[in-house]
């Protein structure tokens, strides 16, 4: 069957269930909208929440970013699993137990403040609109590559689909949704792995695979990569290379801003009990962790399967001729995502690191007048099964796998965004007495206006948008995370401690960030850069966890030059660390 | 709310539990991935080293075995000290 049919029926076949489920899980009450009914199995809320975690950028971005760095990325891995080891124990438990709806509610009742919510608002609204824009731009990229419509038309289309659940729905049909959806892209993800880790290693679990040994040289795959990566000026594979307190301080603030992000927070709000709250933070690590054990296998075997694509007799011998191209290479170079110039006019594709000084001697002995291929590294999990020469059907699952990661992350953002303008501005701030019915109006309003401005943002996308994922866990790591945390686990922090905090620790976050990447990222204005940065070898990408030590320096100095909590909020601290009662606190 | 020493004996429980599991989470991540990982170049694993296995596997696993044991030792926990869900 024509490729292009099969990519229209796995596409269209998942959009189906997506929108089945939406017209069966109607939500009927703030609860069920903001809160799923609070009655999400424990193990279903864990799947749910990988769905709602794993975006555009871990489906399809991160093993590129491992394959084309090795071992110095490996802060991806580490990071964006090791903040559920903080979320399990720092926060979900407890903020399930407070039984509130969204994360600035917990702010602001803790620290007896609207102010403090506000901040936390606008923190929670500014890290997931600039989340959102890369989502959309995925699935835009996602449909225009496999359905061959063009970008904006991709875009809507993904939208109304969205569109349908999410308002719908609420956190109710999103939940269902997600649960599909993750089957849906660790199916695709793991099973190109699964052929490619066997046509290399003879091993069918990639994460083995990759310690295994490459059967076509007999030696072990790692130490392969390594010998062939350096035979073309590129650095080891597994070598440390770059600067070791920056790789601990970005690993750091990848896993703090995970912790504090808010769609992922109110997930745990779904829930019945405190106790499922723990359990179901250890069952969203397994479903994340079986793409994220992959993910290392499919960046080096692809890194690997590449090279070996374009030299087919060896890295010594001369490389393949450009008109005997695999079919994949011309398919991509229509989306001017992988590119050919000619440097040297032989006709060959030299593909080598022509930065490496050391190298450069080697290069102009055969004859090289610069590396003539350009990857781009988002290409290289929706390219694989090409690469690898896989049936049709497997590159028709992972579209609709990219897809469906996308859609997922996309749809638990808008959640997070509608529930804080209808829930913390409007019913918090400028309509106390609104009725049930008419907050549920508004949270499907804001809902569409969310999924408007994501739209138009993911068309129009700012310039900056491929910076702002720093910014967006930057922002979570230096404010939120550290707020909720010393409003549960310290009761001297008050009011003036934690406006001053997250204040403190956002503000020195953007300065460091604006520093770095230009003012509001406009390009040009920026003082320093990450290849040298200000302070020392500390990028702007890993501010984040200064940004948050910051935040509890702040708090606790103001918070201890100013007067205590009042009793009635010292009493909710403890309420909030005991389990019991959780059902008596829930839905006011 | 139960009575207050429980509650306290509960918490200092509660804390000690976290703390050594956050010791074991920063020992696997930020020491055996990353700043211990020299220390460990001399034990081989498939074509490299144990550091690169923690870094890319085996920090992953340590977790899951983290948040699990946790859950199960505070479910207990609450049940010692009587402040479970009914």
């Amino acid at each position: 069957m024509d490729q292009f049919v099969l990519n229209w029926i796995f596409i269209g076949a998942t959009f189906a269930v997506y929108i089945g489920i939406a017209i069966w899980a109607r939500a009927g009450s703030t609860s069920e909208f903001y809160a799923a009914n609070r009655g999400i199995n424990p193990t279903v809320n864990g799947m749910a929440t990988a769905a709602d975690w794993m975006s555009a950028a871990s489906f399809i971005s991160m093993a590129g970013l491992i394959a084309f760095t090795g071992y110095d990325n490996s802060s991806f891995l580490m990071g964006w699993t090791g903040g559920y080891v903080l979320l399990a124990m720092l926060l979900a438990p407890y903020l399930r137990k407070f039984g509130k709806f969204t994360v600035p509610e917990f702010i602001g009742d803790r620290f007896y403040s609207p102010t403090a919510r506000m901040v936390a608002v606008i923190c929670l609204i500014v890290c997931s609109v600039t989340y959102v824009i890369g989502q959309m731009q995925g699935v835009g990229v996602a449909f225009s590559r496999f359905l061959e419509v063009d970008n904006t038309t991709g875009l809507l289309i993904g939208a109304g689909v969205v569109f349908c659940y999410a308002v719908l729905g609420g956190m109710k049909g999103v939940t269902y949704t997600q649960v599909a959806q993750y089957v849906v892209l660790i199916i695709a993800y793991t099973i190109p792995a699964i052929f490619i880790s066997l046509q290399l290693t003879g091993n069918p679990i990639p994460a083995l695979g990759l310690f295994s040994e490459h059967t076509a040289s007999g030696e072990p795959l790692l130490a392969r990569l390594d010998t062939v990566v350096q035979e073309l000026g590129f650095a080891e594979y597994t070598g440390h290379h770059g600067s070791t307190l920056n790789m601990v301080l970005f690993t750091l603030s990848l896993m703090i801003g995970t912790a504090g992000l808010p769609h992922v927070i109110i997930r745990f709000f779904t829930v019945p009990k405190v106790a499922d709250a723990r359990w179901s933070a250890g069952w969203a690590l397994v479903f994340i962790a079986l793409l994220y054990l992959t993910a290392p296998a499919v960046g080096a075997m692809a890194r690997l399967n590449l090279i070996d694509t374009v030299y087919p007799n060896g890295t010594a011998e001369a490389p393949i001729a450009y008109e005997d191209r695999p079919q994949w290479m011309a398919t991509w170079e229509e989306t001017g995502l992988l590119t050919f110039t000619d440097a040297n006019d032989d006709g060959l594709i030299q593909w080598y690191n022509a930065g490496s000084d050391s190298f450069a001697a080697t290069a102009e002995e055969r004859g090289w007048a610069g590396s003539e291929l350009n990857v781009n590294r988002d290409i290289l999990v929706l390219a694989n099964p090409e690469i690898a020469n896989l049936p049709g059907w497997v590159i028709a699952l992972v579209a609709a796998g990219g897809l469906a990661a996308a859609l997922s992350t996309a749809a638990g953002l808008l959640l997070a965004i509608s529930g804080a303008i209808s829930h913390d501005l409007i019913k918090g701030q400028l309509n106390p007495s609104i009725s049930e019915s008419g907050e549920l109006l508004w949270a499907r309003i804001a809902m569409a206006g969310a999924i408007a401005v994501a739209v138009y943002l993911g068309l129009n996308p700012p310039g900056f948008a491929a910076q702002t994922v720093a910014l967006a866990f930057g922002l979570a790591a230096a404010s939120i995370f550290p707020a909720l945390m010393m409003g549960i686990f310290s009761k001297r922090v008050n009011n003036h401690g934690a406006v001053a905090g997250m204040l403190a620790g956002l503000l020195v976050t953007l300065l460091y960030i604006f520093l770095h990447k230009g003012w509001f990222f406009i390009p040009g204005t920026n003082s320093f850069s990450d290849a040298d940065p200000l302070l020392g070898p500390i990028k702007s990408t890993s501010f984040g966890a200064i940004g948050a030590m910051v935040n509890f320096a702040v708090a606790y100095a103001v918070s201890n030059s100013t007067e205590e909590p009042p009793q009635d909020i010292q009493d909710l601290v403890d309420s909030i660390r005991v389990p019991r009662g959780a059902g008596a606190a829930v839905d006011h | 709310m139960a009575d207050k020493p429980s509650n306290n004996e509960y918490w200092s429980a509660n804390i000690r539990l976290v703390t050594y599991c956050m010791v074991i989470w920063a020992l696997v991540s930020f020491g055996f991935g990353i700043l211990l990982r020299p220390m460990l170049s001399g034990i081989a694993v498939g074509g490299t080293d144990l550091g690169f296995w923690f870094a890319q596997q085996g920090s992953i696993l340590v977790f899951l075995a983290l948040i699990f044991f946790y859950a199960w030792r505070m479910n207990a926990l609450d049940r010692q000290h009587g402040v479970d869900e009914e």
